[in-house]
């Protein structure tokens, strides 16, 4: 059982959670995930870390409220226990002195893309940091996306709050405004990361994606969450989650991960007419 | 002087659910003898001077003599006898192969049918779990006294278990580390319930707990904490007992489409997740009408038997080579094939075709015929010229078999891998190259049996002890 330490709504439908796992945070580092599971009967489910604290021995995630174990996650507060917690997973984000790089976090993905962005600052680049959301109460942790980058961008699809338009723009101004960038970051939606990838192919800008396909056990054992990157099959648990964007068939990932859309939908139904709503 | 009895040539058979009730639920397939039935098929029992079925079991079991218990009425001394050798005897009972072990080299094969040995021990090993909390306690295995070494064991596998109780047994302090969220490894997301119940499993689990050892779940070993971090910690020695846990794909066009599993995804959701169960439990599957199963061994049997029982109309299994040479147990195949599993032999898929939404909708394939054996002594299947065809399937579950995990190789400096990516370790002590670590089952062979495993956790334990006097 792993404690729930700290709770706190960072939209209406975006929790932070901050839970008790000091082995995990001893060894986590950015780009890494862990797999949740609420309770006896709840299904497996990656989620990228948010952050960590290896004093405190706690980990961070967010999470959006979109199935059954995200409602389920959003229940929990403060003094509650998640039943399995297992990580940290996948490979390490690559960090090292790069030059000029730009961090991308779209909608639920700022939260994973801020502690990449903060050890890539740490290894000395110059980040440009851009995140977005569709509207002004859906974004969050502005503040500390710009502790941690030189230059921020922000931007709503509405143009309810900051720049109106999708993250792709301004990092389109960025990559020909001459400054030469060594490498792109870009956690979000699948689609989100497949048009980062599109805008930074004709510069020939590495793009490395964080993908979030379905998985179940995320050490390599199932192979549910295979994708295929330049060809070849490759296991986002394992070979990933960060892979490199211009090489992904966004096709490929878009289809597996509405595998279970009619289970998903089914599910949840069930779930809600069980559980009344506490916040 | 009385005459000596005649010696019944006929085991006694083994009651089973119908085969048109089972296939439609997931309570298990062999219903376990009475009391009178296990009485009976011990007095079969010659109780032969040789004992060949001692040395036909890879731990060694003193089948003569729990058989002679049976037969005494002395049930705990049965378990004694059982549980002095092998710590999981519900789990062999069931999943052994004892048709090539044990029950191959039985004295009484020469003439008639050999003692039914793995129902005994499952008779023997259920008894005691029905018993365990009745007045007459069970026999209690009495643990010598604290070495003061520490073992960490990595995996809760057979080989992992039994390589733990062994250690327990001999006083020393065993930590098992498991990645997933339960303890049991393939005996848990592999086997499906209605051929090993998961109470069976979690009751043996629960024995090796017994004897002191605590096992830490979730616990991802390479990725936690590193081999070499728990020998600096001040672990004395450890056991990879990691088995073989990565799926092997066709590499065929189509494979990924939406619908088509490994056999270890398939099962792992339907056993360990209890997919069965959705919406009960949150783990979704997609219930095929049509489902292949690509494969031939005991993994394919089991993934066909669980799309059936998901409610399947009709389940093939697609196997290159002919039925002789499927490597499945004779009994796993007849179950199937009770059930009305239709098995498309020498037919082997070219590759996948689907519809726009991405998901598989048929399967092109290739007649095969047998030509000259192979390196395995199998005859080598080769694609017959302009033989191919379709069958349209909705699922699709490919069990080819599997791998090792490379987490803990990649991860531990020191230890020697194979091309294939096994452990490198001696036969008989399961130690490898790097100092203090030893492994066994699976990691060091690839895909192989229940028992085998149990065999190589049990020579390393022996070896392990020996080292820490």
């Amino acid at each position: 059982m792993y404690r729930v330490v700290a709770k706190e709504k960072l939209c209406p439908a975006i929790d932070f959670m901050k839970i008790e796992a000091p082995t995990i945070a001893r060894k986590a580092k950015p780009g890494q995930f862990v797999v949740i599971r609420i309770d006896e009967v709840g299904e497996r489910i990656p989620l990228t870390l948010a952050d960590w604290d290896e004093k405190e021995g706690t980990i961070s995630l967010v999470a959006m409220q979109v199935g059954t174990t995200t409602y389920k996650l959003a229940c929990l507060n403060a003094g509650d226990h998640i039943l399995d917690l297992v990580g940290p997973l996948g490979l390490p984000s690559h960090i090292e002195k790069f030059g000029t790089v730009v961090c991308i976090g779209g909608g639920v993905g700022v939260a994973p893309i801020f502690p990449i962005a903060r050890a890539l600052r740490q290894a000395g680049n110059k980040v440009i940091s851009i995140i977005g959301a569709r509207s002004k109460d859906l974004l969050f942790w502005e503040d500390r996306l710009r502790s941690v980058s030189d230059e921020l961008i922000v931007t709503t699809d509405d143009g309810s709050y900051a720049r109106k338009g999708v993250v792709t723009e301004p990092l389109k101004e960025v990559l020909t405004k001459g400054e030469q960038v060594s490498r792109v970051i870009a956690i979000g939606p699948a689609i989100m990361m497949k048009f980062c990838s599109l805008t930074t192919k004709p510069f020939g800008v590495t793009t490395i994606v964080s993908l979030n396909s379905i998985m179940v056990d995320g050490t390599g054992m199932c192979g549910c969450c295979r994708v295929s990157v330049g060809g070849m099959t490759k296991f986002v648990c394992v070979d990933g989650p960060e892979l490199d964007g211009h090489e992904v068939d966004w096709e490929l990932l878009f289809n597996r991960q509405r595998i279970y859309c009619d289970e998903e939908k089914q599910s949840m139904e069930l779930w809600k007419s069980c559980h009344c709503q506490r916040s | 002087m009385a005459e000596k009895p005649k010696i019944n040539l006929n085991r006694v058979s083994m009651p089973q659910q119908d085969p048109n009730v089972r296939a439609k639920n997931y309570d298990e397939v062999a219903l376990g003898y009475s009391e009178g039935m296990a009485f009976e098929e011990a007095n079969r029992c010659i109780q032969c001077p040789k004992r060949p079925c001692v040395d036909g079991c890879p731990v060694n079991v003193d089948i003569p003599d729990f058989i002679n218990a049976i037969r005494d009425n002395n049930m705990p001394e049965a378990v004694r006898l059982l549980k002095s050798k092998n710590s999981l005897p519900g789990i062999c009972g069931r999943v052994c192969p004892q048709e090539t072990q044990c029950e191959e080299v039985c004295s009484l094969g020469k003439k008639g049918s050999p003692i039914a040995i793995g129902r005994l021990e499952r008779y023997v090993a259920d008894w005691e779990l029905n018993h365990s909390t009745s007045k007459s306690p069970s026999p209690t295995t009495i643990l010598p006294s604290s070495t003061g070494k520490k073992v960490a064991v990595i995996g809760s596998g057979p080989a992992g278990l039994t390589c733990a109780a062994d250690l327990a047994k001999m006083g020393h302090e065993v930590t098992i580390f498991e990645a997933l969220h339960v303890a049991g490894g393939v005996l848990m997301y592999g086997i499906p319930e209605f051929r090993l119940p998961k109470n069976i499993v979690q009751g043996e689990v629960d024995y090796v707990r017994s004897l002191g050892v605590d096992i830490s779940l979730n616990s991802v070993m390479g990725k936690l904490t590193t081999v070499d971090e728990l020998l600096e910690s001040g672990y004395d020695a450890v056991f990879l007992g990691t088995g073989a846990g990565l799926p092997m794909f066709l590499d065929i066009p189509g494979e990924n489409l939406n619908g088509i599993y490994s056999a270890n995804e398939f099962l792992t959701r339907v056993n360990l997740m209890k997919a069965y169960l959705f919406p009960q439990y949150d783990t979704p599957i997609k219930i095929g009408k049509r489902v292949a199963v690509i494969g031939g061994g005991n993994v394919a049997m089991d993934s066909a038997r669980c799309a059936l029982r998901l409610g399947a109309d009709k389940v093939y299994i697609v196997y290159r080579r002919s039925r002789v040479e499927m490597p499945a147990r004779h009994e796993e195949l007849e179950n199937a094939e009770e059930e009305g599993i239709i098995f498309k032999l020498l037919t082997n898929p070219k590759r996948f075709i689907g519809n726009d939404q991405g998901w598989v909708t048929a399967m092109e394939c290739h007649e095969m015929e047998l030509g000259e054996p192979d390196a395995s002594g199998r005859c080598r299947p080769i694609v017959k010229g302009g033989s191919e065809f379709t069958i349209d399937v909705d699922v699709a579950i490919v069990a080819l078999g599997t791998t090792p995990n490379p987490l803990i190789p990649s991860t531990t400096k020191g230890l020697e891998t194979t091309k294939r990516g096994t452990v490198v370790a001696d036969e008989q002590t399961g130690k490898t190259v790097k100092d203090k670590v030893w492994s066994g089952g699976d990691a060091v062979t690839g895909a192989a049996t229940v028992i085998s495993a149990m065999g190589a956790g049990k020579r390393a334990a022996a070896s392990i002890d020996a080292s820490l006097k």
